[in-house]
């Protein structure tokens, strides 16, 4: 039954695709056979690290993300012990990845893990979820994680706070470099979840005026280990 | 004669052209969009390379749509997601409708997707005993008032805070704020329960990834990130046309999208999912289903010379920029898809005689075009629907009007004549233009009929 469905619309489709379309714009005729960079036309980003760390600082400041650089993981500690007494933290949610727990376990709070499959309401109940991450992207500031990497989808969406503690190395340049990234690390067995987050969950759906927080997490802090 | 929508669309169109305080209104909310849209589209290296570009991966998707269709399903099915072939909308409902039953469903939450406003889910999911939420705020806000979203991209774009309080107050009994936070607080306090509650999450789709057979979803709010992380079956519902061949083609298309569609450079949550949850994966749904729809998309697909149209992202950048849209409203064109996109596309989906009036209802100034990132054709569609029209469906009487009219110009002797003759008739006419037949009262209601000059140029030249 499913596939006579496939096969009537498939036969549609080849039906409709006899006549070709015209080539409206002289530019699909130079790139329809070698599709574009998108490199090229996309905001520029500075070739070195320093410039790229540079901007990703700028852009976090424009898209409300709080930055903490820390040189080295014990710093990075004491980084999320000054954030637990700032936000009055009392429950945190992690997931297990060495260089987190190493921060985790300097925060010194009760904190339940995903490994240990916590029910959604208790999840919701935390004040933090503290995830890793897979890059840092500097053209747009925004974070790349994955139901892999980032303990599982809920984690980092349902506490209203979002940590997360990411390495320099996992700084990219753009988008193009984020998704050759996840190609490389992921090909041929993606997560079932990936999400580029830019920022702390916002609308602007009342009278187009931007508020903090709809849905997702109010804050996101980003420690970046250095 | 005008179709019961077309003149249905007429009688809003009068009313809300001549109502200045919605035009303020409407004005207002699109002018913060508009400076920051100008703003990130200059942060570009190039914007109309980039356009070109998106244009190019379009037409090679929905020209090579069977192939990548094909791709793309085949992917997600390996990983286990359940691909359900939706020839039209009723199908699409059944199938979600009895999914519902036999998971036993009580509890519905929903994020944004204009395809499931297309086929009515809502209405079919209550009728079956569910109770359906949008989680979108402004979808949230039009829900609560029983009212269809007035823009594709910005639902409640018409509606003031006082007006939203008022609402949240009579139907959550809420304390009155003119605080747009403390009113996205309330909805978000309302909402909590309901993703933690819900049996099932149902999203849209921006993009479909043919390479990796994943969808992608583009929001600000997390609502669609909780619809597709919390509940325990995931159904996303996706129009046919918006697979694209490659993971890397979203380099592109997201921060278009966002750019043309809220003036971001890339929006708050840019997600992609492929499957239910994998093995090694701490949470996520159990199933994933998605319904890939045609409801007149491949009708569309037949035309290769609207065939374009089939490249819209959805940005809504087109309503956006049209005045006529500015002038009448979301609300009045009466259809899922506002503005000149869907002008362009609802004769193709719902009837070209039915919804013609729409491509009328344009100035032709080309902004739509212009402001589209995927480079669609718009202002030439229109016109295109209109020659399909009257090639279709001729009318006799504007045949009859324009062959003497082309008759008399061709003879100016004949047309001298026929001035001369009717001259002492126009104040007649100018005194009787309220029962005038249609085509004169209508164009004598907003205009004076200029008085003819006593001698025409040609006897003038002649006698000169």
């Amino acid at each position: 039954m499913k596939s006579e469905k496939q096969k009537d619309i498939l036969g549609r489709i080849r039906e409709a695709l006899k006549i070709p379309a015209p080539i409206a714009h002289v530019a699909h005729r130079q790139t329809a056979s070698s599709l574009p960079q998108p490199r090229a036309w996309l905001p520029p980003v500075p070739p070195d690290q320093a410039g790229q760390l540079a901007m990703f600082e700028r852009n976090c400041e424009q898209l409300r993300t709080e930055f903490c650089p820390a040189r080295g993981i014990d710093e990075a500690g004491r980084v999320a012990k000054g954030l637990r007494e700032k936000y009055g933290w009392s429950l945190a949610a992690s997931h297990h990845q060495v260089e987190l727990d190493a921060v985790v376990r300097a925060l010194g709070i009760e904190t339940l893990y995903m490994e240990d499959h916590p029910a959604q309401t208790e999840l919701e109940k935390c004040s933090v979820g503290i995830t890793a991450c897979d890059a840092l992207v500097a053209q747009t500031g925004s974070i790349l994680l994955t139901a892999r990497s980032a303990g599982g989808r809920a984690l980092s969406v349902l506490p209203p706070h979002h940590l997360v503690v990411a390495q320099i190395n996992q700084l990219v340049a753009d988008l193009p470099a984020a998704f050759e990234l996840l190609a490389a690390r992921y090909d041929g067995n993606y997560p079932s979840f990936a999400t580029f987050i830019t920022g702390p969950s916002r609308t602007g759906d009342i009278e187009r005026i931007l508020v903090f927080g709809a849905h997702g997490p109010r804050m996101l802090t980003v420690i970046l280990v250095q | 004669m005008l179709s019961s929508f077309a003149a249905r669309f007429k009688a809003r169109a009068t009313r809300l052209t001549a109502d200045l305080e919605h035009r303020v209104k409407i004005r207002s909310a699109l002018e913060s969009y508009e400076k920051a849209r100008d703003e990130r589209k200059a942060l570009f290296q190039d914007w109309e390379a980039a356009r070109e570009g998106a244009a190019a991966i379009k037409w090679e998707a929905v020209n090579h749509l069977d192939a990548y269709l094909v791709r793309f399903v085949e992917k997600l099915e390996s990983r286990g997601a359940k691909v359900f072939w939706a020839g039209n909308a009723e199908e699409a409902r059944d199938y979600i409708v009895a999914l519902a039953k036999e998971k036993g469903a009580r509890s519905i939450i929903k994020s944004k997707s204009m395809t499931s406003e297309e086929i009515h889910l809502n209405e079919s999911l209550r009728q079956a005993g569910c109770e359906v939420v949008e989680s979108d705020l402004g979808e949230f806000i039009v829900q609560l008032r029983e009212e269809d979203p007035y823009h594709i991209v910005f639902p409640a774009m018409h509606l003031t805070r006082t007006e939203i309080s008022d609402l949240f107050h009579k139907k959550l009994h809420s304390t009155p704020t003119d605080n747009p936070e403390e009113l996205t607080m309330i909805a978000r306090r309302e909402l909590r329960l309901k993703y933690l509650r819900a049996d099932i999450g149902i999203s849209g789709a921006n993009f479909g990834i043919a390479e990796t057979g994943m969808i992608s979803i583009t929001e600000n709010e997390g609502n669609a990130r909780l619809t597709t992380a919390i509940p325990r079956v995931h159904v996303a519902l996706m129009g046919i046309e918006k697979v694209i061949p490659k993971l890397s083609d979203l380099a592109l298309f997201l921060p278009m999208l966002a750019t043309a569609g809220t003036g971001q450079q890339i929006t708050c949550y840019n997600s992609l999912i492929g499957g239910p949850r994998q093995p090694d994966e701490a949470d996520g749904p159990a199933e994933f289903h998605l319904v890939l729809l045609d409801n007149g998309r491949t009708q569309l697909l037949a035309d290769a010379e609207q065939r374009d149209a089939l490249h819209c992202i959805r940005c809504g950048a087109c309503l956006n920029a049209c005045p006529i849209f500015r002038n009448v409203g979301g609300h009045t064109y009466g259809t899922t898809y506002q503005g000149p996109i869907g002008s362009v596309i609802t004769p193709h989906l719902r009837g070209l005689m039915d919804w013609k009036h729409l491509s009328y209802a344009s100035s032709l100034c080309g902004a739509c075009t212009e402001a589209c990132p995927v480079k669609i054709d718009l202002h030439h569609h229109l016109l295109h629907n209109r020659r399909n029209s009257v090639t279709q469906n001729p009318d006799r009487w504007e045949r009859f009007a324009f062959r003497a009219f082309a008759r008399l110009t061709a003879h100016p002797g004949l047309l001298d004549k026929l001035v001369r003759l009717s001259r002492p008739f126009l104040p007649l006419v100018r005194a009787a233009r309220h029962i005038m037949p249609p085509p004169i009262k209508a164009w004598l209601g907003s205009r004076e009929l200029p008085p003819v000059a006593p001698q025409s140029f040609r006897n003038y030249w002649k006698s000169r």
